[in-house]
């Protein structure tokens, strides 16, 4: 009897959580080409249904109606498995994410640490990606995406533990309800024990912004240098499994933003509490990170890793032991 | 040969940029030979679009030859035509009016703004800013849209004749034109305010591509890259043409020599051209706007004849000679981006691609004009 709820419940998240995946890929494409349209006064997609909202599942099918092309000379396997390897994990992050209260698929204690070691694949699908394809712009592509996913996992790894630190859990539902209560209680303001909650806040989401790989850190498919970096050789599904991916990782990079530093499923000011909040501080973030991108113009790859390892991950440590200092003296 | 070099070393390798890639702007090819993300050697190869202009300057008549002339260059194609017409004149002896003069020197100086607008949005392409490129479309539309009221066309103008131009200007254009100048004087705070002083745009520019007043002269380079290398060398200036003596305005110099100098002298080049055109407007005079005898087949007296106007890209020359006859002997284009380009494979050695890829947005290629 039990276990039959426990499949029920289980296939309802699976489905549900491919679909958020799937959705969220499909209308934050529709979402960025509209805002940057708006922003660069177009119009956008308008075509396809009213404001161009079916234009996603016109793109979709189209994906999947083209042919699988295999350049010779790939290495077949690999080539085949790197956008299986960007999408998978970012499907099984999802599991541990806490939309709200009682929305979870699996409540696990160490969920921060499995979202990072999820996360880290994430790279692999890169390099795999760019080294099968047997392409030069590919190759540099992925040599470029490894050194800028290392160089970022470090600072934010350091961040989280500071997260860790501040609230006393790993368990993603526990750091939430830490900031329950109001938004003088969440980890970004200072008011919340922790002194330097904004800085660490905006180090996080810059390097969110970069192990995403989003603009200006767009170096692995800088178009206007390696054409389409890693995925110059991929088309149909296989580039549509490295976009969906892509975008999955926006929206993971932004829910993790929320749990550790904006209060997750709370109100700020005590209305009702629910997923909502969540949605709505999600998709702002999201926003912003639109925003960003049709802003400003790419970094180069030297400067990203100067910001990184001279300035990122020393600020970061130099936060972490100071957090670590406050939590003594005060607590 | 680079692939020597390459068996040489085993760490590099070589790439083929173009002449299918977006930062080419075209079909230019450069055999870039790397090390890893560090520009070892870039050798450009050219010819993909070459279409013998100068052949056909040798076997068509002065007159036919004129539309090739908007085929150059075709994001400042009337500089192009001014250059030939002036040319064609000066060996004729025909006389143009007054007014005539005044009409070529504010369509020019519309062409290079729009010319300028559009290297700023693509440069800034280049970069990796998107963003930047549709506002200069937006402002460069009303320079084609005015442009196409006068001379029928919105790219490769054919609009000058020998001895004045092909129809007057209305005027409609003169008052839209003053209102282009208004919008763009301030929307030009707003470019600063986003490009400019972005602090990446900075970064990227600052110190990268440096090009010395020596190598300038070395490759005959021209333009807003010899003038970002503190050079003051402006034809309008220096070998004065048609009546821009009658104007005051300034040439922009940068003496830093690095791509942020060459995008500055491009961005205040935009400011003294509407001071510029806000002149000429107010000192237009009534007229004909062709001359009165213009014989039917032009037959100019032998001899070589020179002539040069400052394009948006820098000096463009033409060199005639003529046997007396309806068509040239020899026909030289002296192309500025052509000598631009020439400096890229010594400037660019040690860069890394991608200041690599920016240096050469700085030096604004047209590959048609390149290969002609």
């Amino acid at each position: 009897m039990d276990l039959g709820i426990n499949v029920v419940e289980m296939l309802i998240y699976l489905v549900g959580i491919i679909a958020f995946a799937a959705g969220n890929a499909a209308y934050l494409v529709w979402v960025e080409r509209k805002g940057a349209a708006h922003i660069q006064r177009r119009t956008g997609p308008k075509e396809v249904g009213p404001y161009g909202l079916l234009q996603p599942l016109a793109d979709g099918a189209k994906l999947m109606s083209k042919q699988l092309i295999i350049p010779d000379g790939v290495d077949k396997p690999l080539f085949m498995v790197a956008p299986l390897i960007a999408m998978v994990p970012a499907i099984m992050i999802f599991v541990t994410i806490p939309f709200s209260d009682s929305i979870i698929a699996r409540d696990i204690n160490l969920g921060l640490l499995m979202i990072f070691a999820f996360a880290s694949v994430n790279v692999l699908a890169l390099l795999l990606g760019g080294w099968a394809s047997r392409n030069k712009y590919a190759v540099i592509s992925a040599a470029r995406a490894v050194s800028q996913n290392v160089a970022y996992e470090i600072p934010m790894l350091i961040i989280a533990i500071t997260i860790v630190m501040v609230s006393g859990s790993m368990n993603l539902k526990e750091i939430v309800d830490f900031q329950a209560g109001g938004f003088w209680n969440w980890n970004f303001l200072p008011t919340n024990g922790n002194f330097l909650g904004p800085i660490t806040f905006v180090l996080f989401f810059i390097c969110f912004m970069a192990e995403t790989n989003r603009a200006p850190f767009d170096l692995g498919e800088a178009e206007s240098e390696l054409i389409a970096g890693f995925h110059t050789e991929y088309g149909s599904m296989g580039f549509g499994l490295f976009f969906m991916g892509e975008y999955a990782n926006i929206v993971i990079g932004a829910a993790l933003t929320v749990i550790l530093f904006l209060g997750g499923w709370y109100c700020p000011f005590g209305l009702t509490d629910g997923i909502w909040w969540f949605l709505i501080k999600m998709y702002l973030l999201i926003w912003t990170v639109v925003l960003i991108r049709w802003t400003y113009p790419r970094v180069t790859l030297w400067s990203l890793l100067n910001l990184s390892w001279k300035i990122l991950i020393p600020f970061s440590l130099f936060n972490l032991l100071a957090s670590a200092g406050l939590i003594k003296i005060l607590g | 040969m680079s692939s020597q070099t390459a068996s040489q070393n085993k760490e590099h390798f070589e790439i083929n940029l173009g002449p299918q890639h977006p930062a080419t702007h075209g079909v230019l090819r450069v055999k870039l030979l790397m090390d890893g993300e560090y520009v070892v050697d870039a050798e450009p190869v050219l010819g993909y679009i070459h279409r013998m202009h100068e052949l056909m300057g040798e076997n068509r008549t002065w007159a036919k030859y004129l539309p090739n002339m908007g085929r150059l260059d075709y994001l400042s194609a009337l500089s192009y035509n001014l250059g030939y017409v002036e040319l064609v004149e000066k060996m004729a002896a025909i006389e143009v009016p007054e007014r005539a003069e005044y009409i070529r020197v504010i369509t020019t100086e519309m062409n290079r703004i729009s010319s300028h607008l559009l290297w700023f949005g693509a440069f800034v392409l280049d970069l990796g800013g998107f963003t930047p490129l549709l506002y200069a479309f937006d402002d460069r539309e009303h320079i084609l849209d005015l442009l196409e009221s006068v001379t029928g066309s919105r790219l490769t103008y054919c609009y000058f004749r020998f001895g004045g131009c092909s129809n007057d200007v209305e005027d409609e254009f003169l008052t839209g034109c003053l209102t282009f100048i208004k919008r763009l004087r301030s929307r030009m705070p707003m470019y600063h305010n986003l490009v400019t002083k972005n602090v990446i745009l900075m970064q990227r520019l600052e110190g990268v591509g440096p090009v010395s007043a020596e190598m300038c002269r070395k490759y005959g380079a021209t333009g807003p890259v010899l003038r970002g290398s503190g050079i003051n060398y402006d034809v309008r200036k220096n070998e004065p043409y048609s009546v821009y003596p009658e104007f005051d305005f300034d040439v922009p110099v940068y003496n830093e020599c690095d791509s942020m100098a060459r995008y500055m002298v491009r961005m205040d080049e935009m400011d003294q051209c509407m001071r510029i055109i806000e002149q000429a407007i107010a000192k237009i005079p009534e007229g004909p706007v062709m001359a009165a005898k213009v014989p039917k087949m032009i037959k100019p007296a032998a001899g070589d004849y020179y002539h040069a106007v400052e394009a948006a890209r820098g000096t463009f020359a033409i060199r005639a000679v003529s046997e007396g006859k309806n068509q040239a002997y020899r026909m030289k284009l002296r192309s500025p981006t052509f000598s631009n380009l020439s400096l890229f494979q010594e400037a660019s050695k040690g860069m890394l691609l991608a200041d690599a890829l920016a240096f050469m947005g700085s030096i604004d290629l047209v590959i048609p004009e390149i290969d002609r």
